[in-house]
């Protein structure tokens, strides 16, 4: 038993790490230490600079464009990238789309989506939860009718993420309504979004930003070549996409780097005539994250260690340990970076828009994204299977209740 | 990195566990309470022949050359049975004061002798106004002659009941709580001005208040250097974490296992009470964090070789903080699943909630230890 990295995963670090600082646009590293999230042109940027190092397929295998890496190299890319601070790869596009293609995909979609999902020529987006589908995903009732070459699609999807962005959709529809299981029935389709019949409407978020939508379609005719597996064996591609590897889904960088950055702005403001990283209660509040980053660090490097030796693409229940640890620690750490900001961190500052105006700047440079990051993040305990979800999942596959 | 344990390590936990399980049922481990030491001389032979004793003990010791994670293997297994003897008092603690403080004579005399099973150390560090304070030591030895007089009290000395020779701590220069000026010494427990009171402790398991009048010491019974003894002191006590957060897995896991039981068994409304979602996402939760304390558990064991003792004691800390938090939070999980019958002493399950209790208590709990880490925030 060892903790430590061998040296050459540790020169894999530093060669990650180098790669990240010598080619990430300052300006896109400078918005995202401070906490912007990334823009449409950040993501599509640096997804292609990864690319052509071809590394944007971090997880796929090398004959389909990947790097080849170990699951150990995998969760130090993936940690880099999230502490450096870089814009995430599209997860979409990367960690859903891409294995679910190599897996089950035709040869023709292979070769069609797979590079242009790589470079993100094509952006993707879930098309999987419905207004009476949430964590019952299952109940979905979006309708594919077969008519000749074509399904005629009707029915809605909601909490579609960066739609609004997106040229394609994959989506779990419904292709067999007399199905006598729910999860027989389903089928797993792409869909172009400029397909006439679609609509996107956006749904504000409480950060008050534009990240979610409702997708309806209206006899939307969709080639049957889009079909992705078998007619109504959808099911199965949906929980080997849900279940493919979740030991990025922690997202410790994340973490970490949030509890870096409150330390730095813990430095300029003030408590009590002193520094507030020199207060008693806020540096107790720092150490108690620290040591559950820490301990949620080995068990992950257990998980990754396990699913290394295991080989195959076997879900771990552990992985439900590191969802629900890790989006604990993301939504204490924006809470924590919130309150460090203080009174500061309630204005809506408009930034941006006073600098394209060209009035005077207002408000400190870290305040802005407080706020709405640490609301944005309350979605973190409710996306990917909400915690509660993922404590049945234990409760089914390890405690046997 | 590596989580598997090595083929060696496989086959001394089976021998472990066979032993453990043939003898150290509930009853039997009852039965060994109600006796006047509270543990088994035989069972501590029988360590002692299965190479227990001598596990993290060189080979020209007569002991068995492991490291850090057999001892983490096998006080989890002494976890899950709540083993009463004093491993943790004699080898964990004094054998590691001898490891990193003794001479050649000192180690060629005593590590054999654990190894085999003739010698029982404790530690006799702490004292009554010290609580978790390292270097907090009133006990003094004075020079006299060519030796030395140890003066003062040990208190809640783990097994100093039964003790043969005792790791006793004194201030040969310096104020009360200055880290500089103390020294270890190796004492003689019959030896004249010792005197002992045995008790146990709320798991059950065996301490003594230990006073020194006048002891004479020769020269020799000095151990590592004089007045630098607090390093050592700090080296022993995160051994002493190490393991017991290890023991607390142990304890963690066998509290996790009858809680699981006892919901899928307890019928209440005409169904299991397991098929509440209420309580299953407490067993959920309790898997969470006996996973979490598991990963801390392994950082303490793989932190005890690192050189530099600031990175090692920032590790020990935060895994005492989270094994801390950890078994605080299964075991209160574990007493209030169960109901009423978890407030029962003649059920298992509180007696592994004293002993997590007992341990949180020892070498700093987990408010020390998260002071500590505060501390160190840049």
């Amino acid at each position: 038993m060892d903790l430590r990295f061998t040296p050459e995963e540790s020169a894999f670090r530093e060669e990650v790490r180098t790669f990240i600082r010598d080619n990430l646009p300052r300006e896109i590293h400078e918005r995202m230490r401070l906490g912007y999230p990334p823009r449409k042109q950040d993501t599509i940027a640096w997804q292609r600079i990864l690319n052509a190092q071809g590394w944007a397929g971090y997880n796929w295998p090398k004959e389909h464009g990947g790097p080849g890496w170990s699951p150990i190299q995998r969760m130090i890319f993936l940690e880099e990238n999230l502490s450096a601070p870089a814009p995430e790869l599209l997860s979409f596009n990367i960690t859903m789309l891409g294995p679910v293609l190599i897996q089950f995909g035709t040869e023709a979609q292979k070769k069609r989506f797979l590079p242009r999902a790589a470079n993100l020529d094509d952006w993707w987006c879930q098309g999987f939860s419905e207004p009476g589908a949430g964590s019952d995903l299952a109940s979905l009732r979006t309708a594919a009718k077969r008519d000749g070459d074509h399904y005629v699609v009707n029915g809605q999807k909601i909490w579609t993420s960066t739609a609004h962005n997106a040229d394609w959709c994959f989506c779990l529809v419904r292709t067999d309504p007399t199905a006598k299981k729910r999860q027989e029935g389903i089928s797993f389709l792409l869909i172009d979004l400029r397909t006439p019949g679609i609509e996107v409407r956006p749904i504000i978020s409480i950060d008050g930003s534009h990240h979610l939508n409702e997708v309806f379609f209206t006899d939307v005719r969709v080639p049957v070549e889009n079909l992705v597996g078998e007619e109504n064996r959808g099911w199965s591609v949906a929980k080997y996409l849900l279940g493919n590897e979740r030991t990025g889904i922690a997202r410790l960088g994340k973490s970490k780097e949030r509890v870096r950055f409150a330390k730095e702005v813990a430095r300029e403001v003030r408590k009590e005539g002193r520094p507030l990283i020199e207060d008693r209660g806020f540096r107790a509040r720092v150490a108690q994250l620290e040591v559950d980053m820490k301990a949620l660090e080995i068990t992950q490097l257990r998980v990754v260690s396990a699913y290394a030796k295991a080989g195959g693409n076997r879900p771990d229940p552990l992985s439900s340990v590191l969802k629900i640890k890790g989006t604990e620690l993301l939504q204490a750490s924006s809470e924590l970076v919130m309150d460090v900001g203080g009174p500061q961190a309630m204005p809506v500052w408009q930034q941006e828009l006073a600098a394209l105006a060209n009035e005077p700047a207002i408000g400190p440079d870290w305040a802005p994204q407080m706020a709405p990051n640490y609301l944005m993040l309350r979605a973190a305990s409710i996306y990917g299977g909400t915690n509660e979800i993922q404590k049945n999942i234990l409760n089914k596959a390890v405690l046997g209740l | 990195m590596d989580f598997d344990p090595t083929e060696d390590q496989r086959l001394l936990g089976d021998s472990v566990a066979r032993l453990l399980a043939s003898e150290y049922s509930f009853e039997q481990r009852k039965s060994l309470l109600g006796t006047p030491t509270g543990w088994s001389e035989r069972l501590w032979s029988h360590y002692a022949e299965l190479g227990l004793l001598g596990l993290p003990i060189s080979e020209e010791h007569g002991g068995f050359g492991g490291g850090p994670v057999d001892v983490m293997l096998l006080m989890q297994a002494f976890g899950r049975h709540l083993v009463l003897e004093p491993y943790l008092a004699t080898v964990v603690l004094g054998g590691t004061a001898l490891r990193l403080a003794g001479n050649a004579a000192q180690q060629g005399e005593v590590l054999p002798a654990i190894a085999e099973g003739s010698l029982k150390l404790a530690f006799a560090h702490g004292e009554r106004q010290a609580r978790y304070d390292l270097s907090d030591v009133r006990t003094t030895a004075t020079r006299r002659g060519d030796g030395f007089v140890l003066e003062g009290a040990k208190s809640v000395v783990l097994h100093g009941d039964c003790a043969d020779r005792l790791v006793v701590s004194a201030r040969t220069a310096g104020r009360e709580d200055e880290p500089e000026g103390i020294s270890l010494f190796l004492v003689d427990a019959a030896a004249p001005g010792v005197a002992r009171r045995g008790y146990a402790l709320r798991d059950g398991t065996r301490a003594a208040e230990i006073s020194l009048s006048g002891v004479a010491l020769p020269r020799e019974a000095l151990l590592g250097p004089p007045d630098a003894g607090l390093p050592i002191v700090e080296r022993v006590v995160e051994a002493g974490i190490a393991a017991t957060a290890a023991e607390v897995i142990g304890a963690m896991e066998a509290m996790q296992a009858m809680t699981l039981d006892y919901l899928k068994t307890r019928q209440q409304f005409g169904r299991p009470i397991g098929d509440n979602q209420a309580l299953q996402h407490r067993a959920a939760e309790m898997l969470v964090a006996l996973e979490q304390g598991r990963s801390m558990a392994m950082l303490a064991t793989m932190s005890l070789e690192e050189e530099d003792a600031a990175e090692r004691a920032r590790a020990v800390s935060m895994a005492k903080v989270g094994v801390g938090q950890a078994g605080r939070f299964v075991s209160q999980n574990a007493v209030q699943l169960h109901g009423g019958i978890g407030m029962t002493e003649e059920y298992a399950v509180g007696h592994f909630f004293r002993r997590v209790m007992v341990i949180e208590h020892l070498f700093g709990d987990t408010a020390t230890h998260l002071d500590r880490l505060a501390d160190q925030v840049a």
